[in-house]
């Protein structure tokens, strides 16, 4: 049992976890998208499930996600719970009419009489110089649109639990993993990406944001990679005498208000970061949460880090330039603290 | 029909180059991804998709092709990039991401611009073909006799956008070719896997145009057949599909396990490659020497040489310059 606790896993493999319990507890339950057979996944979030399960219930489909997600919408609607794989969110242009046109907006139009207990789910993130159409995160993209649960986990144990929660979820469930926190052999090895999973199956509520540290002087909400750079930043302030309290967010859709808001009350102050685009996007929706519930704790403005409003570009001081990290985070941070 | 032993040795120097390129960027991009490979690392990072081996695809299109008529590629482009006459050292300097590259270093290897010889390409399965419908509707407008090529590989002949896009050519009657270059593979899935039928260029009958299939990786009848295509087209009688059967010596990406191919078939595809095919074609059948041979393969080397020296020599563009091009 205490082994059972220790143990550690990459997000993919708890993501391919999630789905195997999953798949073994409910027949209703399959897989469907590019690559998602023989080759486990293009970021392994199905390694091993159609050695498992073969290909009736871990099918490879044509490059046709308009057909094959909406095919997902049509089973879901039959009963079944299908996992379809977007295989990068950048790809959602070809597909956007069936997954904001239909599978968010069904359930609602018949009334809450068609239920399609689907997960999307779909890698985002960069770092890697993967260019433009291959590294954005598109979280509000995807959270502004209603009818549709946003889930970004950071942790392989949320991987997990948040994966589990989706497929379980009667509503659709769009389903972010960051590609750098899968642990995959093939990029940065973070340590981030690995973490301690239970061997059995467990949910982590879709809907609540998680405090990851505590601290008194400053709030700093982050998702996915944000995240775990907030945590370094958050040692450095520490040096400097600042309680940085971290949040990760998690769930984008639903919102847990609560959460920041509380957490705004205690430390006063408040710097969101996100890897998706400034403007429009997760770092104006906080601030204006901020703004509505909790305007007068607040001892000095809300600040942002987010993708200064450009596509990601390739060559890597470009890259690195526009895109948030620890470094960045810290200086905000320290500026904020002393404003 | 008759063959422009000109064209054939462009050809073979084109498909030389290529080769040489791709080789050469293998190991470019495997500088600095070792012991423990990192994709992000070394001088050449992200994903690098080469076309080694599908040489025939391209260069067999595109000695038909001037500068004014318009090419489309998929993510994997380097070979229609050089058969189209990119320019060579900004291409590979964009690829680097330096300042000197044909996108300033923002756009990379799937992402290659160059509007001087009506090139383009872009991430995203089959988003090109709409492009090159869009170049062949503009060409049709101008009343030029330019013709609009669209590359893509077979996996993106099941895209809404190939079904949508041939339908309007071949209702408006475009200069519109579309080139699928059947490798056999959708990353890991086979053709068998994704489309029902046998090849695609029976979907020509679907919209009432002309449909060609090469068998073998074949660079003669490439040629051949291109040739008809863009008469056809230059001419005012419509759209057709070509469908090649050709061969991806390498993974899907750089890095690649490959755990979906016996690793047999790369040997046994190796042993009939298309440019030792050209090669003794040329020697065999059109009295070309080995002299010659040898002064085009000279010259497709230095350049490439040429290429790689530029990128490295190039300086990065600046961080701050990642906010340029775009208003903010």
């Amino acid at each position: 049992m205490q082994q059972t606790k220790q143990r550690l896993l990459t997000g993919n493999k708890a993501l391919a976890e999630a789905i195997r319990l999953e798949m073994e507890r409910d027949p209703n339950v399959f897989v469907m998208g590019e690559d998602v057979g023989v080759y486990g996944g293009i970021f392994g979030a199905t390694e091993g499930l159609f050695q498992k399960f073969g290909p009736e219930r871990v099918i490879d489909t044509p490059i046709s996600e308009t057909a094959f997600i909406g095919a997902a919408i049509g089973a879901a609607a039959e009963g079944m719970r299908p996992i379809v794989e977007l295989m990068f969110v950048d790809f959602f242009g070809v597909c956007m009419d069936q997954i904001y046109n239909h599978m968010a907006k069904i359930p609602y139009m018949s009334g809450g009489r068609v239920k399609l207990p689907m997960v999307l789910m779909t890698a985002v993130g960069g770092g890697y110089s993967d260019a433009a159409q291959h590294s954005q995160t598109l979280y509000a993209t995807f959270a502004h649109l209603p009818g549709m649960k946003v889930v970004a986990p950071s942790t392989p144990y949320d991987l997990k639990g948040m994966m589990i929660s989706a497929i379980r979820d009667d509503n659709p469930v769009v389903f972010m993993f960051h590609k750098t926190l899968q642990g995959l052999g093939w990029m940065d090895q973070l340590d981030a990406s690995v973490g301690h999973v239970p061997e059995e199956a467990y949910t982590v509520p879709l809907g609540k944001a998680n405090i990851v540290r505590e601290g008194t002087d400053i709030t700093i909400v982050g998702i996915q990679m944000s995240v775990h750079q907030a945590l370094e930043a958050a040692k450095r302030l520490e040096q400097q005498g600042i309680q940085a309290e971290v949040i990760d967010l998690r769930s984008l859709v639903p919102l847990d208000k609560e959460t920041i808001i509380q957490s705004v009350k205690k430390t006063h102050r408040l710097l969101v970061v996100d890897e998706d685009y400034l403007s429009y996007g997760m770092t104006a929706e906080i601030a204006a949460i901020a703004a509505e519930h909790c305007l007068y704790d607040l001892e000095a403005p809300v600040k942002r880090i987010a993708v200064p409003d450009v596509p990601i570009p390739y060559s890597r001081p470009l890259e690195q330039f526009v895109l948030p990290n620890a470094d960045k985070i810290f200086r905000e941070a320290i500026q904020l603290v002393n404003e | 029909m008759a063959i422009s032993k000109d064209h054939l040795l462009w050809m073979y120097e084109t498909m030389y180059k290529i080769r040489c390129y791709e080789d050469k960027m293998a190991e470019a991009y495997a500088e600095g991804k070792s012991p423990v490979f990192n994709i992000g690392a070394g001088p050449v990072p992200g994903e690098m998709h080469l076309a080694t081996g599908q040489e025939p695809a391209a260069a067999g299109m595109c000695v038909h092709l001037k500068k004014e008529d318009t090419v489309t590629a998929p993510h994997r482009p380097h070979h229609h990039a050089i058969a189209k006459g990119v320019d060579l050292n900004r291409m590979t300097a964009e690829i680097f991401g330096k300042a000197t590259g044909l996108g300033k270093g923002k756009g990379g290897h799937m992402h290659l611009f160059d509007p001087d010889v009506k090139f383009s390409c872009g991430g995203i399965v089959g988003a090109g073909i709409p492009h090159a419908l869009g170049a062949a509707l503009a060409a049709k407008k101008k009343g030029t006799d330019w013709v609009a090529v669209a590359f893509i590989g077979e996996g993106a002949a099941n895209q809404g956008a190939f079904h949508e896009s041939l339908n309007m050519a071949a209702l408006w009657k475009l200069p519109f070719i579309v080139v699928i270059e059947n490798n056999q593979y959708g990353i890991s899935v086979p053709k068998t896997a994704s489309t029902a039928v046998p090849s695609n260029d029976v979907r020509a009958a679907a919209y009432g145009i002309k449909g060609y299939y090469v068998k073998d990786n074949d660079p003669i009848d490439m040629y051949n057949v291109s040739k008809e295509a863009v008469e056809r087209a230059r001419t005012g009688q419509g759209p057709s599909i070509i469908e090649i059967e050709t061969y991806r010596y390498l993974g899907h990406f750089q890095g690649d396990p490959e755990v979906y191919r016996d690793k047999n078939e790369v040997t046994l595809l190796r042993q009939k490659d298309p440019i030792i095919r050209l090669r003794n074609y040329l020697l065999n059948e059109c009295g070309v020497t080995e002299e010659t041979i040898a002064q085009l393969e000279n010259k497709a080397t230095f350049e490439v040489d040429q290429a790689y020296a530029f990128a490295r020599e190039s300086d990065y563009p600046k961080p701050e310059e990642a906010l340029e091009d775009v208003f903010v």
